[in-house]
């Protein structure tokens, strides 16, 4: 037992560790260069996501309210990379900023959260990861203290994000005073679609739609994302994002298992209404980041879609997406970061003739872009081919029929952006951009992921055989 | 040599040394040995093709190759060739030859222009030795970006336009085809609730005819997007006149022939009993897609768009074979994909030719080019020639086939049908002629031409393998023939069973 609470924890506890390493850095003040710093932090954050395949095993702990499976560790990973794809590619921001260790301290706290949310076995465990993830994560919204605009981002996002786990905790409450329990285990026996119950589910799902920004509980994603610095709109679009769906795939898919109409219809209209309204408004955009906001709204839609088929199939392909998606989406972010960071400039116009200035990048940004639209032969292609396949499985080809068409639309204003960059001429482009080494790794990572992923099928197979493991 | 793999292999090693190039000359030189020895690779896999069905090999399809790719979803690295895709294979690796050679005089990121070139005829063998539809369909969507920046950065004209149109009705087309491989996927049953992706397999698994009625519309209108089926051709004019030359050549010599090899290989084959009953609707958008065309080309002032929209005629009766269902309409349909592959691509050529001198592709501006430009003159006038079914080319022999395998619907509607097909070549000749009269023949309209220079050494070399094909094809039809003929009857006899219920 004893031994058992460093092995089964070990994810949790590593970045405890690397919390307290980082703050008592700073006490020390021993370093006075933000470089060493970063990459010392750097450095843990690669040491942590290698634990992470160190020792996986099965267990529970503290009478239930933990447990962990090899399937939960893996998720855990997609994260740990995720968060350190995003410290290498704020590198260049974060040299110049005055409260690097703050950044650190916050956004290992809100990873944690999601840690334990993901691993809870009760619904106390996970509420309380959900408020340790939500509450520093809009702290870093305002991280650019003197900008009004992440400033308004931030008081969106927090009350918004209250708002939701008000909505949610109801929901939880009464879900209690029908069942008397709060444990996952004992709940799905307990559940017999009777209205109060009902009602309650319906509550906890608006709760998640809100975190996973899905129609119509979207509104706060474009605000919340524009005035963010880059790095944390790619950390709430990729990480947060990607955590709430593990948490759907382990605690609600068991909790909707007695109702499965109710539950189908609710993701049949929440899949058509967010995939088609993300599409739709990301046409119109000109800021990148709001046009990423909502092509992002679009891609929850796609990832509902994969979970809307409920079998094995779903999970590996919604999990499998997401492992894509942090690698495309954060190589696009990735280079947003970089010239919003040299350049200071943030709209789609601005790339015109970008190509010409910056080549390299430019490929990075377009192919992250293919990627996000599914074009082979980048990972994206096969990302979103297993969710429709998934979404097929069902036999609902609407269903089908809506997401495909709208890869139309979305192929099309993602080509806009590739056209500002490759084609459209441009007086004054963004000058040539020379991000650190550091950036430029975490870019390569990225490019690296899009391209091999795709094609080594270990990894989907990987996570087959870790699906197939959960009861 | 029997290895399909290398047949991707080698241009995409060739894509990646480009990549490494230092300066024009290498870039050039590099994509044209790779895609010479890529032509050397492909007609030995021809012959020893040849040489294994005439030693007594009846398998349907030879050089497979299988391997386990998504083992979940069953999906497989599965490859292998028959007669049709052997010959489209040399038609592809005959067109990009010419297509690079044609781009000798590319400067502006010359780089990337030939590495898309290369990546998008990676497609197409891909997608022609493909057995498995989901390997098959990930080939099909490969070309979508290449074409896309290619027309956006080296076209001319209204080329954003055209280059999005072209990326999105194509990409609309790729989703039809995904949505009709969904459902075609969890219609089979391989026992205990798995499905396959394999083309061979679900061939003679039993599909029922509601199903297939459900399937079929998507899978044939998905692929007959890309080879301009009527009311989904548009963007054919547009893409192709604003694509740069060798685009132009891979788009209208490669690209459309995905779609009539997936309307047949896919479509037809897979849905027997759906493709019997919906071939009126095939016949009847074919026919209006063959008058519409011809007629639409009349009008056109400007010769790409001619061609473009001769091509849409053209392709037409590559559906109108596929949707006669006879033996020999489906093998004319076939040798028409072959004979229209290589003319458009030469037909695109020469105008490319043309204008690259001319600076003018308005046929108003143009006359006389014969007695400056002997050599690309010749050329326009050969592949017209071809084009319009002179005996003797490719042209007359592959539309006479399909009008022969046409005829033998003896019913009103067929009949009715072939002959309007069949009074088109007319209206073709027409246009032709008064092209090739006013712009090659007449006299000389600009003093300019005058001082013009005539072919290079490589766009002989060009012109000259294409015009062989299409020698070699009117003067000796009957190997072509003997070579599509038994692949041919297998979809037919799967036609047949399906309606016997066997």
């Amino acid at each position: 037992m004893s031994t058992d609470i460093f092995l089964f924890m070990k994810s949790e506890l590593s970045l405890t560790l690397i919390i307290f390493i980082l703050l008592i850095l700073k006490v020390w003040d021993g370093i006075k260069d933000n470089s060493t710093y970063l990459h010392i932090a750097n450095f843990l954050l690669l040491l942590n996501f290698a634990v992470g395949f160190i020792y996986t095993n099965e267990g529970v702990l503290f009478n239930g309210m933990f447990h962990t499976t090899t399937l939960l560790v893996f998720e855990k990973s997609i994260l740990n990379l995720g968060t350190l794809l995003i410290s290498l590619q704020a590198f260049d921001w974060l040299k110049t900023h005055k409260h690097v260790p703050e950044f650190y301290i916050l956004l290992l706290t809100t990873l944690m959260g999601m840690f334990f949310m993901i691993s809870s076995g009760n619904f106390l465990m996970f509420y309380l990861g959900l408020e340790l993830a939500s509450i520093p994560l809009a702290a870093l919204v305002n991280f650019d203290l003197e900008k009004l605009k992440s400033s308004e981002a931030a008081v969106k996002m927090i009350l918004l994000s209250a708002f939701s786990s008000c909505i949610m905790l109801f929901g939880i409450s009464l879900l209690y005073g029908s069942t008397g329990t709060l444990s996952f285990a004992e709940l799905p026996a307990l559940i017999t679609a009777g209205h109060l119950q009902l009602l309650a589910l319906i509550f906890i799902f608006v709760g998640f739609a809100f975190k996973l920004s899905s129609v119509p509980f979207h509104l706060w994603t474009a605000d919340v994302y524009e005035g963010s610095p880059v790095a944390i709109t790619s950390y709430l679009s990729v990480i947060s994002k990607a955590a709430i769906v593990f948490v759907f795939i382990s605690v609600l898919g068991p909790l909707f298992l007695n109702l499965p109409g109710t539950w189908y219809n609710i993701l049949f209209l929440s899949i058509i209404l967010t995939i088609t309204v993300g599409n739709l408004f990301a046409i119109r955009q000109d800021n990148i980041k709001r046009f990423l906001a909502f092509s992002s709204i679009a891609q929850a839609g796609y990832i509902l879609l994969g979970l809307s088929a409920g079998n094995q199939m779903g999970t590996t392909a919604t999990i499998y997406f997401l492992l894509v998606y942090v690698f495309s989406n954060l190589g696009a972010f990735g280079v947003i970061g970089l010239v919003s960071y040299y350049a200071d400039k943030e709209n789609i116009s601005d790339y015109k003739g970008f190509y010409k200035t910056n080549p390299m990048l430019s490929w990075i940004l377009a192919i992250a872009l293919f990627s996000l639209a599914g074009v082979p032969p980048t990972a994206g292609f096969f990302g979103k081919m297993f969710l429709v396949t998934a979404g097929a499985s069902r036999g609902n080809y609407i269903l089908v029929i809506i997401a495909a068409l709208n890869m139309i639309v979305s192929l099309y204003y993602y080509l806009r952006v590739v056209k500002a960059m490759f084609v459209d001429p441009n007086e004054s482009p963004i000058p040539k951009i020379t991000g650190s080494i550091t950036a430029r790794l975490g870019l390569i990572i990225c490019m690296i992921g899009v391209v091999v992923i795709g094609f080594a099928s270990c990894i989907y197979n990987y996570i087959h055989s870790l699906t197939g493991l959960t009861p | 040599m029997t290895n399909l793999t290398i047949l991707i292999i080698v241009p995409l090693l060739t894509a990646i040394a480009v990549l490494f190039c230092k300066n024009t000359a290498q870039i050039k030189w590099t994509s044209f040995i790779g895609s010479l020895i890529q032509l050397g690779i492909a007609t030995t896999m021809f012959l020893a093709y040849i040489a294994e069905r005439a030693s007594g090999n009846t398998a349907q399809m030879l050089f497979q190759q299988r391997y386990s790719w998504y083992k979940a979803l069953n999906i497989e690295y599965f490859i292998g060739v028959d007669g049709i895709s052997m010959v489209m294979i040399m038609l592809t690796a005959c067109v990009v030859v010419a297509g690079i050679l044609i781009s000798w005089r590319v400067e502006t990121l010359s780089k990337e222009f030939f590495f898309l070139l290369l990546l998008l005829s990676v497609g197409a063998y891909g997608f022609f030795i493909s057995l498995d539809l989901f390997t098959m369909f990930f080939f099909l969507e490969v070309a979508v970006i290449p074409k896309f920046l290619l027309i956006a950065i080296w076209g001319s004209g209204k080329k954003e336009y055209s280059a999005m149109k072209l990326a999105l009705m194509l990409m609309g087309g790729s989703v039809f085809v995904l949505i009709g491989l969904l459902a075609t996927y969890f219609a089979t049953d391989t026992g205990g609730g798995a499905h396959t992706w394999d083309l061979l397999q679900i061939a003679h698994a039993h599909i029922s005819l509601q199903t297939q009625m459900y399937i079929f519309p998507f899978l044939f209108v998905g692929f007959g997007v890309f080879t301009a089926l009527f009311p989904f051709h548009t963007w054919v004019p547009d893409g192709h006149s604003s694509a740069p030359t060798a685009a132009s050549m891979f788009l209208a010599g490669i690209s459309m022939k995905l779609g009539g090899y997936g309307a047949l290989r896919v479509a037809v084959y897979l849905m027997p009993e759906a493709a019997q009953q919906y071939s009126w609707v095939i016949v009847l958008l074919a026919t209006i897609a063959i008058i519409y065309g011809s007629f639409a080309t009349l009008m056109q002032k400007d010769l790409k768009y001619m061609n473009a929209y001769s091509s849409v005629s053209h392709c037409g009766f590559i559906l109108l074979g596929i949707g006669m269902l006879t033996k020999t309409a489906i093998i004319g349909a076939v040798m028409q994909m072959v004979s229209h592959g290589v003319m458009t691509a030469l037909f695109f050529g020469a105008i490319g030719m043309i204008y690259e001198r001319t600076h003018t592709r308005q046929l108003s501006e143009l006359g006389g080019l014969l007695k400056v430009l002997p050599f690309i003159g010749t050329v326009y006038v050969i592949t017209g020639l071809c084009s319009l079914g002179l005996p003797g080319l490719s042209g007359f022999v592959a539309e006479m086939t399909v009008f022969v395998g046409s005829w033998q619907r003896n019913d009103m509607f067929h009949r009715v049908a072939t002959i309007l097909a069949a009074a088109s070549i007319v209206v073709t000749a027409v246009y032709i002629l008064r092209a090739a009269g006013k712009a090659v023949m007449g006299p000389i309209v600009n003093e300019h031409f005058e001082h013009l220079k005539d072919a290079t050494w490589n766009e002989k070399f060009a012109s000259v393998l294409l015009i062989l094909a299409i020698l070699a094809i009117g003067i000796a039809p009957f190997w072509l023939y003997n070579l599509i003929a038994p692949d041919a009857q297998l979809i037919m006899e799967n036609i047949a069973r399906s309606v016997t219920g066997i």
